[in-house]
């Protein structure tokens, strides 16, 4: 069992735990992430380690309400426990001192955004940072990335906070204006990592995403998570999560997130009854 | 001469009763029954406790079948269960999923003239009346060694490997991956031919036994196994993690929507409880037509689950003969009655999607037998111009797998083959690593589970001798390298 130490609602629909694990937060390191299953008759369902603290034994993660299960991790609070974690999971993000580098954040795809940059900076390099959502109230840990970041653009769709924009406009804008960048990194939808993609393509921008394939057992056992990168099929889990992104086959990445749709809802809407509309 | 043969004509053997084809296709529940006391010892009786017993030498772990077979006769039927525990620590399991036909069945004396005697019926009879009726009793804990050994991977090499060197007074922790221990035994084989309960009274019987079992240890992530030997001060450890990394057929649209590796359809089903959706959260795609390509046990058993998720209509691809299907043959036979659909001499070619990212059919070509290849086989060669379509909804390829390198791709000195298992000793599991012992599916690539059930116990063994001679002999295994 593993015990909830700290819950915050970051926002309506993102909270953020931080859980004991002793074992798992010695080992993790940026880019890992672990699954968990909530109870006995739970699914697996994977998570970034947005993360750790080794000397607490704790590590932390940061997750946004989509379907069944994310709903009802949401309904558990501090003191309550998660029957099944296992991790660190996937390879962990390769870090050095490129140089300039941008770290690119989507929605909930901020938390996992922020090791990353933080390991980077802590590398030596100059980090700029974007971070988008629909929203402001989607808006999280912008304190936490101006601390890592050497200068920091917020974008929301609807422009309530910071420019009114999606994230690839101002990445467009800062690959034009430097051409010193050396690294683009995507974590977010998919669909924001394909037009991420796109963009970085345009100015040839080495860029490097974080795949958020369905998995089932994440140990490589199973092939869920296939995804295709240069033609070729790699399991998300074990291979990744993060790829080459230009080289991803994103409206693959797409269609397999979709493939359990019909299902998906069938289990909200019985957890809706049931819970009664948490 | 021919009357004597007629009057002692051998007596047929004691069928077990099964649930119905019919309705069996349609639920979770095991297929047969199982004996009751009086057809076991009718089936018993005809043994001939043979002073030289055949059977027994086609045993991998050498049971010695005429004295738990006779004590049947004498109705002792924990005894007989404790018989066979002497040399095979699971035989709830092995009764029901060991290929009997090509191993101790096949070389007992009464097979020459008919049936040969029934000795996994008999097997998996005792072990589930022991259980139901003397509740598996935990022996007096031996006195500590102050050893201390890991066992990697919880499959029937581990557990068998684990309980035999707790006995030994050694402290023993077995690490597994998942959150469930019992390997291929959980995630693979399914519930209508292995009811979890009694894999789960196993694993619960080594805990009894002072097995530390640790669940969501994925090692090689979690831990190392050079962190094992040294942080954790463990002094020996057996790794058994299995073959489990699936192949696919490698051919166009295979990651279309629908299709699935045998082992994420069988984990989702299995492990998962998928079929219970949406009482368990885990979805499966529950398809209309099946394929499933392949011709062993794991082919069998995708099919059969298929077939129980609802499907109409199974297709069971395979590109030889029925004659070379490697599954066991009571589950061919169990998969024709059920109606699964063989379709044989048939290699598929690619997959064509529906446009949107779903599977719709299959491509495949007839297959014809040409000349034996080097194994002996008939070399199965494509008929040209024979290519034809089904439509289908899921396709699950079932056509083998791989040692997974997530382990073993980070112990340094730890020899490997070509393809990916690890080099170990037949007769003592001893690896390229001092310490370091491997040994079930991870070594031979995938086979059975008791022949890694053997060798966990001979691991185990050597394990022993190891602790008493600090003996470590590698020179084999440089040359099978
Ligand atoms: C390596 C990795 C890291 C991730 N990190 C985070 C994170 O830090 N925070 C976060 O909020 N989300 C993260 N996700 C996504 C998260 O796993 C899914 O949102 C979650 O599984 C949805 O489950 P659900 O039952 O609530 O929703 P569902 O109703 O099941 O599905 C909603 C959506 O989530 C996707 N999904 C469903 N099941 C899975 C699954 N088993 N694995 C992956 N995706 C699935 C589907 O594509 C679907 O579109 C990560 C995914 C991966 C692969
Ligand atoms: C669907 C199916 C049906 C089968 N049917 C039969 C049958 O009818 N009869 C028969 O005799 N045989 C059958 N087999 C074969 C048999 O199950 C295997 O030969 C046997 O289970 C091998 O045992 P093992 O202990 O080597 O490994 P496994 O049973 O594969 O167990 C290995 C375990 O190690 C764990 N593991 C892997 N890596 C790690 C790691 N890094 N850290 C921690 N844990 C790890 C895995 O999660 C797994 O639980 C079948 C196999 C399958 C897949
Ligand atoms: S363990 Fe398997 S091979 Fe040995 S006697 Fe029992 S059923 Fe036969
Ligand atoms: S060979 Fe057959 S008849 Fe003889 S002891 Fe073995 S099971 Fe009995
Ligand atoms: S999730 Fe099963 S192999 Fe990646």
């Amino acid at each position: 069992m593993f015990k909830i130490l700290k819950k915050e609602e970051l926002s309506d629909l993102v909270i953020l735990f931080e859980i004991e694990a002793k074992d798992i937060a010695k080992k993790a390191r940026a880019g890992n992430f672990f699954v968990l299953k909530i109870h006995e008759q739970g699914e697996r369902i994977p998570l970034t380690i947005a993360d750790f603290d080794r000397d607490r034994g704790t590590i932390t993660t940061v997750f946004q309400k989509m379907g069944k299960t994310t709903h009802h991790l949401g309904t558990l609070n501090e003191g309550d426990s998660i029957l099944d974690m296992t991790g660190p999971l996937g390879i962990h993000s390769h870090i050095e001192n490129f140089g300039k580098v941008v770290c690119v954040g989507g929605g909930v795809g901020i938390a996992p955004t922020f090791p990353i940059a933080r390991a980077l900076k802590e590398a030596g390099n100059a980090v700029i940072s974007i971070i988008g959502a629909r929203t402001k109230e989607l808006i999280f840990w912008e304190d936490k990335m101006r601390a890592v970041s050497d200068e920091l653009i917020i974008v929301t769709d609807d422009g309530s906070y910071g420019q009114k924009a999606v994230v690839t406009t101002p990445l467009d804008a800062l690959l034009r204006e430097n051409q010193d960048i050396k690294l683009v990194y995507a974590i977010g939808p998919a669909i924001m990592m394909k037009f991420v993609c796109v963009t970085t393509e345009k100015h040839n921008a080495k860029t490097i995403v974080s795949l958020n394939s369905i998995m089932v057992d994440a140990t490589g056992m199973c092939g869920a998570c296939r995804v295709e990168v240069g033609g070729e099929t790699k399991f998300a889990c074990v291979d990744g999560p993060e790829f080459d992104g230009r080289k991803v086959d994103f409206n693959l990445l797409m269609s397999r997130q979709r493939m359990y749709i019909e299902e998906e809802r069938v289990a909200m809407e019985r957890y809706k009854e049931k819970s009664g509309g948490n | 001469m021919e009357e004597k043969r007629a009057g002692k004509k051998p007596e047929n053997r004691v069928k077990m009763r099964e649930q119905e084809p019919l309705a069996r296709a349609k639920n979770f529940m095991e297929v047969p029954y199982g004996y009751t006391p009086e057809e076991a010892k009718k089936e018993a009786s005809r043994c001939l406790s043979c002073l030289k017993p055949s059977c027994r030498g086609g045993c991998p772990v050498s049971i010695d079948i005429p004295s738990f077979i006779k004590l049947i006769k004498e109705g002792r039927f924990i005894e007989a269960a404790w018989k066979i525990k002497e040399d095979n620590a699971m035989p709830a399991v092995c009764g029901r999923v060991c290929p009997q036909e090509i191993q101790c069945e096949s070389l007992c004396i009464l097979g020459k003239k008919g049936k040969p005697v029934a000795i996994g019926n008999l097997e998996r009879f005792v072990a589930d009346y022991e259980r139901d009726n003397a509740g598996m009793e935990v022996p007096e804990k031996p006195k500590s060694t102050g050893r201390k050994v890991a066992v990697i991977g919880s499959g029937p090499g581990g557990l068998s490997c684990a309980a035999d060197l707790i006995k030994s007074g050694h402290q023993v922790t077995l690490f597994e991956a998942l959150h469930k221990a019992g390997g291929v035994l959980v995630y693979g084989i399914p519930e209508f031919r292995l009811p979890k309960v009694i894999v789960e009274k196993e694993v619960d019987y080594i805990r009894r036994l002072g097995v530390d079992v640790i669940v969501n240890a994925l090692i090689g992530k979690l831990f190392t196994v050079d962190e094992l030997l040294t942080e954790q001060g463990y002094d020996a450890c057996f790794i058994a993690t299995g073959a489990g990394l699936p192949v696919f057929l490698g051919i166009p649209g295979e990651n279309l929507n629908g299709i699935y590796s045998a082992n994420e359809f069988l984990t989702r089903a299995n492990l998962m409880k998928a079929y219970l959706f949406p009482e368990y959260d885990t979805p499966i795609k529950r398809g209309r037509n099946v394929a499933v390509f392949g011709g062993g046990n794991v082919a069998m058993d995708a099919a059969r689950v298929a077939l129980r998720l609802g499907a109409e209509k199974v297709c069971l691809i395979y590109r030889r003969s029925e004659a070379e299907m490697p599954a066991r043959k009571a589950e061919i036979h169990h998969a024709h009655e059920e109606g699964i659909e063989f379709m044989l001499l048939t290699n598929p070619l690619r997959f064509i999607d529906d446009g949107k990212g779903n599977i719709s059919a299959v491509e495949c070509i007839k297959m014809e037998l040409g000349e034996p290849d080097a194994s002996g086989r008939r070399k199965p060669v494509p008929v040209k111009g024979s290519e034809f379509r089904i439509e289908i909804d899921v396709a699950i390829p079932a056509i083998g797998t791989r040692p997974n390198p997530l382990l073993t791709r980070h112990v340094p000195g730890l020899l490997l083959n070509k393809r990916g298992y690890i080099v170990a000793d037949y007769e003592t599991g001893m690896t390229s690593k001092p310490g370091v012992f491997a040994g079930g599916d991870i070594i031979t690539g995938s086979a059975t589970v008791i022949l890694a059930m053997g060798a966990g116990r001979r691991a185990a063994k050597a394990i022993n001798d190891y602790f008493r001679w600090k003996y470590w002999d590698t020179a084999k295994l440089q040359g099978s390298g």
